[in-house]
């Protein structure tokens, strides 16, 4: 066997072919993706048990998270999952500066999104909402309604972080790019980025009915 | 050894009016659910908001993370973690909701003023008989 022979220099020696490297990733990323969810998972059950154990509660204490900057943030973030999208298609169309403006516009979505999350986060600390024993708020009706806020801040505190993250991440393929790493041939980590940034939407999908949408 | 390249590599190209599309579905469905959630369905908000939030999820999985277009075994793996968590919901619930069908001196206390019950009394409901909604 001849190595050096007609293999492209993003091919790691231990694979075949491309398309054999790219799916291992791929599937990596799938398997991924999975304990994401079963990490979410634990605290989609912890929101479940409370939420029958005290509906009247988690009506009342919903009453306080706003509503329109919830929405806002879940427009935001849905307008990121496109401008990823596309990132990645101008990249497998081989065209690199369409890539660059959506990976900055996909950055600056997610940097809006948490800076909205900000402002609702000190508001909440500013009125004393905080989680367990931190909880000095007086006015919402029903047993313990800092169990509420608990779950509302472990819940979007952990989608935050993930959303921090893949700004990390993004920021990262901006250069990969700029360094003109990717190709219409390769561009496997790109796809990655965009399959992890997609499933931060998609948890968001659920938390947003969840606690902003109690009906 | 000759290695394939380029062209050989199974992929998609989806249009850019997909993600268009996809894109303004999900908005629509965000101005559905919104809207939905002020209507008093009794009980049945959490339902229906569930379903859109489903029919979004699988949009954003089928067409934005491919699994539409890519090897089924994705799909597999993605359908695996859903249906653990479906296990580990639905199971934790059946425990959960029901512990005061099973723990006899909860559901029907023999003496009511015992002090033994007064600590179990807590408010809304710990026997989750009732679901409430609004």
């Amino acid at each position: 066997m001849n190595h050096s022979e007609n293999r492209p220099a993003y091919l790691a020696h231990h694979f075949s072919t491309p398309i054999q490297q790219a799916e291992t990733s791929k599937l990596g990323m799938w398997v991924f993706l999975l304990t994401e969810i079963l990490l979410f998972g634990g605290l989609f059950v912890a929101y479940a048990i409370y939420r029958s154990w005290n509906p009247d509660m988690f009506y009342n204490a919903h009453k306080f998270l706003n509503v329109t900057l919830g929405s806002v943030n879940t427009v935001v973030l849905i307008s990121s999952s496109v401008t990823m999208a596309l990132a990645i298609r101008s990249m497998q169309l081989g065209k690199r500066q369409p890539t660059l403006v959506f990976l900055w516009g996909t950055l600056l979505l997610a940097g809006v999104f948490l800076i909205i999350k900000y402002f609702e986060y000190s508001h909440k600390f500013h009125l004393g909402q905080l989680p367990g024993k931190y909880y000095t708020f007086v006015g919402v009706e029903g047993y313990n309604p800092h169990i509420f806020f608990s779950i509302y801040f472990v819940m979007t505190g952990l989608h935050g972080f993930h959303v921090l993250a893949g700004m990390g991440v993004i920021t990262w393929m901006i250069i990969k790019t700029r360094r003109n790493i990717f190709s219409s041939e390769y561009y496997t980590p790109l796809e990655m980025t965009g399959l992890y940034w997609h499933l931060v939407d998609l948890i968001w999908i659920y938390l947003f009915p969840l606690l902003y949408l109690i009906g | 050894m000759v290695v394939e390249t380029g062209n050989a590599r199974d992929r998609h190209i989806s249009p850019l009016k997909v993600y268009l599309g996809i894109g303004f579905a999900l908005l629509a469905l965000t101005a559905i659910t919104i809207t939905v959630s002020f209507i008093d369905l009794r009980g049945w908000n959490v339902v229906v908001a569930l379903i859109i939030a489903s029919i979004k999820g699988s949009l954003v999985a089928l067409y934005f993370m491919h699994l539409r277009y890519d090897k089924r075994f994705y799909s597999i793996v993605f359908t695996m973690g859903l249906l653990f968590l479906s296990i580990f919901i639905a199971l934790t619930m059946f425990d959960t909701l029901r512990r005061g069908d099973i723990d006899i001196t909860k559901a029907s206390p023999i003496k009511k003023e015992a002090t033994i019950y007064q600590n179990m009394t807590a408010p809304d409901s710990t026997s989750g008989h009732d679901p409430g909604g609004h």
